[in-house]
């Protein structure tokens, strides 16, 4: 299967970026990983934009950053999300359900049209 | 910030790196496809900051710090830079500041707006300012609308406490300060019942008198003042700087005044202003006090038939017809600020293109464009800001100074100085013309090409900073035709109007206000004798060659117009012809030295009692008797009672109007009277308003001193006030004309000179950039003759160009000047024909230098430059 990289929908990078961080702590690498990873290589962040996109979500108080140690010792930037992350992602994540649906509605209709 | 980004970029990099190696690869390997994979750090770390909100804030103390630094090591360009904003500002921001406190600041009254200025108006003689005693009592009485107060000239002489001394006064109504919203500083202001003809005689005075002459005492109230021989009780002190229509000293109530002309329903010499009652609007004034005015017209037909009544507001009023000439110079030091923009702009372009390359290195490491523009753009707000600062102290410098030289009276001109409008203003000019210079170096960042820019020489030019160079120095040279033409325009005006004939020998005569002593005019006869006395006294004076009075000095400020007819029966007084009327004694066409045409002057035997007479001016004599020999005829002068008076002689007309005016003024025609047949009952008020008049053997203002003592009086109060020689009168008729010629021609010299400092700039890093070009050139058979033709025509097409599109501008410009300046003379070839070739030969003489440098380059030496 090939890879989206840059295809993704507007804002979607956003959102995922939100989900991944919400299972934990997590540093910038990590996050391009896990994104690969549990796509099963489909979602590819170009890694160009992954850190201008982490510090604009900064900004806008979605997440906070803090330098921690990782499991081998090194010193790096950890994001977490804030409350209005949280929420956020909440309805962000209702959103995109709503229109999953509503695209799953249309493709599956029935070749008559719709009554 | 920006260690921890660098930091959170490595980490990510040495993850990606350590994975590769884990999976296999060579570190060296590794490490190339992390960095590929996440892209040039420097472009990611740039996009991070722009995803920062407070990234602008860094940028701009980043970008002003590195501003400075470059000023700094440029010190020439950056001192040339900034004295021509701080000049350019700073003229700009004197005129703003003028016409800020002039024109548009509101009046320091209570609710400024709400205060009118009443003035008459007819069809024949326009608006005028002056209403009778009669029509003002009436309109205070009847008006719900509006709230009336009124003043007049007045003064007279201050014999205590101090050294005699003439003080100019106002006669004002009870409620003028309660109207404006004022109160005295000490004291009180005048009481309704002491605004009554033989009421208790109380006077206010000037902050100014309370100063000098009181000693600033709160014990003056109640104290005597002796003016005009009579001692007033001072019941207050006017607040400092309070002024009507310039300044007074001494204010005494108005109905107390007894002269027969305050029951004349047609002497028209208060000057009225009202305050709009609450609840009522402008529009609602205006139509109340048209309506009175119509009731007043049926009332009393004979005075006010045609007589109409409007209002302006009062700020308008008082700002008077300085307005024309403020925006003049405003607009003509903008055009010189525009091009010490013009100017700057092109040395920033020159800057820009060769540091073209530097831009575009910094392109291909990361930078983007806007933020590169906004760097240019930043530069230039700095040099304007500090321009502008510098501007700033230059206009406080010289507000007061300009104000001083202004000619005549500048009103409320106690009220000039920088507030936070003018700073406003100020900081405003500064970034706009920021902006302006900034604006063509910055949009020429490159964006596409970045390679092309790199790799190409240093010398190669883009073609369109060569179009747009061209555009700066055509629209310098057209900017400076214009003040040069305008210039050019008042200065043809100037002259044309200086070699007018003022109808009278201006040489050798000084006149001055003299009033007699209020001890010698208790009766006609007194008063006729001692005017003898002074005429007498002052013929004994050594280098008094003729001496004579007058009521009126030619132009001087100060007028009577009265209407006449050359038949018993008048016609309405709306079509009567207007006469300026002056009363005079014989030897005044000596001292004048005005020619007799036909006829004779007065003599001593035209005396109260003997047939009345008039001399008459030639435009007079046109006019009623259609050139025809006058001298026998009579004419009617409602003014002076029923009888006709007998024209005994014709005189030249004198240019009573000043030069630049008296063509274009609404009252040409000329009359004389002779003083000793002013009747009883006038002469107590025209014996205060006298001038005398002296024609010498030796300079005129040396007399003034023996004169002055001569005529002290047997009380010692007696004084030669508002002394001027006649040459003066002449030249203060032009004093509008001259003062805008200095500025314009100041202002087009400036322009001249920034224009040709242009050019020169232009030129020489043009040609600079073009040397390898006439390296090759000469190389292939060009001598220097053609590459100073070269150079030359180059720029021979800016100057045309820009001189082509200028005379239009100044086209424009000279029918502005026409509108606004009396005695203007409209553009006419001779002016371009002056002013374009002084244009033309700067322009070629500045190009010469960078044309000369071209021809004497080196074939070989340029060559290898490439």
């Amino acid at each position: 299967m090939a890879a989206i990289k840059s295809d993704l929908p507007q804002g979607t990078l956003d959102l995922l970026m939100l989900k991944v961080i919400a299972l934990g702590p997590v540093h910038g690498y990590a996050i391009a990983q896990r994104l690969e990873q549990v796509s099963r290589g489909v979602v590819q962040v170009p890694e160009g934009s992954l850190y201008p996109a982490l510090h604009r979500l900064e900004n806008r108080g979605l997440l906070a950053a803090d330098w921690k140690e990782t499991e081998t010792g090194r010193e790096a930037k950890f994001y977490r999300l804030t409350r209005k992350g949280w929420k956020q992602l909440e309805t962000e994540t209702a959103d995109w359900q709503r229109l999953i649906d509503a695209i799953g509605l249309i493709l599956g209709m029935a070749d008559g049209g719709a009554q | 910030m920006e260690a921890q980004l660098e930091k959170e970029l490595n980490f990510h990099l040495e993850q990606h790196t350590s994975q590769l190696v884990a999976c296999g690869r060579a570190p060296d390997e590794a490490r190339r496809e992390a960095r590929l994979a996440l892209g040039g750090p420097e472009q990611v770390k740039e996009k991070c900051r722009d995803a920062r909100g407070t990234r602008w804030l860094e940028d701009l103390l980043q970008d002003t710090r590195y501003a400075l630094r470059t000023f700094r090591q440029k010190p020439g360009f950056t001192v040339v830079a900034l004295l021509l904003l701080a000049l350019g500002i700073g003229a700009t921001t004197v005129m703003f500041a003028v016409i800020n406190s002039v024109l548009l600041r509101p009046l320091s009254y209570a609710e400024p707006d709400r205060l009118v200025a009443l003035r008459g108006f007819t069809e024949k003689f326009g608006e005028f300012w002056g209403f009778s005693n009669l029509d003002f009592g009436d309109l205070k009485r009847d008006s719900r609308t509006l709230a009336l107060a009124a003043w007049t000239y007045g003064g007279g002489t201050v014999s205590e406490p101090g050294e005699a001394q003439y003080v100019n006064g106002r006669e004002i109504s009870a409620e003028l300060f309660s109207t404006l919203g004022i109160s005295p500083v000490q004291g009180r202001a005048f009481r309704p019942e002491e605004d009554r003809p033989g009421a208790a005689a109380v006077a206010i005075i000037s902050y100014g008198l309370w100063q000098r002459d009181f000693g600033s005492a709160p014990s003056a109230i109640g104290r005597s003042l002796v003016y005009e021989g009579k001692p007033y009780a001072v019941v207050g002190v006017a607040p400092p700087g309070f002024q009507l229509d310039g300044e007074a000293d001494v204010f005494t109530p108005l109905e107390q005044n007894t002269d027969p002309r305050m029951q004349n329903r047609g002497g028209h010499f208060l000057r009225v202003l009202a305050r709009l009652r609450p609840g009522f609007a402008l529009a609602e004034g205006r139509a109340e006090l048209a309506l009175m005015a119509r009731h007043l017209a049926e009332e009393y037909p004979k005075s006010n038939a045609g007589l109409n009544m409007i209002i302006h507001p009062l700020q308008k009023e008082l700002a008077g017809d300085v307005g024309s000439t403020l925006w003049l110079l405003l607009f003509a030091v903008g055009l010189v600020l525009l091009i010490a923009c013009v100017n700057i702009a092109s040395l920033l372009l020159a800057r820009a293109v060769s540091r073209e390359r530097e831009l575009a290195m910094r392109v291909a490491l990361g930078a983007g464009r806007n933020r590169l523009a906004r760097q240019c753009l930043t530069e230039s707000a700095v040099l304007g800001l500090g321009g502008g600062l510098l501007g700033v102290l230059l206009a406080g410098a010289s507000i007061h100074p300009f104000v001083a030289f202004w000619p005549g009276s500048l009103p409320r001109a106690n009220e000039v100085h920088l507030d936070w409008r003018v700073l406003v203003f100020a900081v405003g000019a500064s970034l706009a013309s920021g902006f302006l210079f900034g604006l063509a170096p910055a949009l020429r960042v490159p964006v596409r090409d970045v390679e092309r820019t790199l790799r190409a020489g240093a010398r190669s030019i883009a073609g369109s900073s060569r179009r747009l160079h061209y555009a700066f120095v055509i629209s310098e040279i057209a900017l400076a035709v214009v003040l040069l033409v305008s210039a050019g325009m008042l200065g043809q005006t100037l002259l044309a109007l200086s070699s007018l004939d003022p109808g009278l020998n201006v040489h050798d005569v000084m006149a001055a206000r003299f009033a007699l002593s209020p001890g010698t005019r208790e009766n006609p006869e007194q008063i006729r004798a001692a005017w003898q006395d002074v005429l007498d006294r002052a013929r004994r004076v050594p280098g008094v060659e003729s001496v004579a009075l007058a009521d009126i000095i030619p132009m001087r400020e100060g007028e009577n117009s009265v209407s006449y007819w050359t038949t018993a029966n008048q016609p309405p007084p709306s079509q009567e012809p207007i006469a300026l009327a002056s009363c005079v004694t014989p030897d005044y066409l000596k001292v004048m030295g005005i020619p007799l045409r036909h006829g004779r002057f007065f003599n001593e035997h035209d005396l109260i009692g003997s047939e009345p007479v008039v001399v008459i001016d030639d435009n007079l004599a046109q006019h009623a008797f259609g050139g025809k020999d006058a001298v026998g005829k009579r004419i009617w002068i409602p003014a002076t009672g029923a009888a006709p008076v007998l024209v005994v002689g014709i005189v030249g007309h004198v240019r009573h109007w000043g030069l630049a005016s008296d063509d274009q003024s609404r009252v040409r025609d000329q009359m004389y009277y002779p003083l000793a047949q002013v009747p009883a009952p006038l002469l107590h008020f025209f014996s205060s308003i006298m001038s005398i008049a002296v024609r010498t053997k030796i300079p005129p203002l040396n007399v003034v001193e023996p004169l002055g003592q001569q005529l002290r009086g047997p009380a010692g109060d007696q004084v030669l006030y508002g002394i001027r020689t006649m040459e003066q009168l002449v030249s203060a008729s032009l004093a509008r004309q001259r003062f805008l010629l200095l500025l314009f021609g100041i202002f087009a010299g400036l322009a001249l000179l920034l224009a040709c400092i242009g050019i020169y700039g232009v030129l020489a890093y043009l040609t600079g950039q073009r040397v390898p070009e006439i390296g090759i050139r000469m190389t292939v058979g060009a001598t220097a003759r053609d590459v100073m033709r070269l150079v030359l025509g180059q720029s021979l097409v800016m100057i045309f160009a820009g001189a082509g599109v200028g005379i239009l501008a100044a086209l424009a410009a000279g029918r502005i000047l026409n509108r606004l300046v009396e005695g203007m003379r409209p553009a006419e070839v001779s002016t371009f024909a002056i002013t374009i070739p002084v244009l033309i030969l700067a322009a070629l003489f500045a190009s010469f230098v960078p044309a000369r440098r071209a021809s004497r380059v080196d074939p070989v030496s340029a060559l290898r430059q490439q």
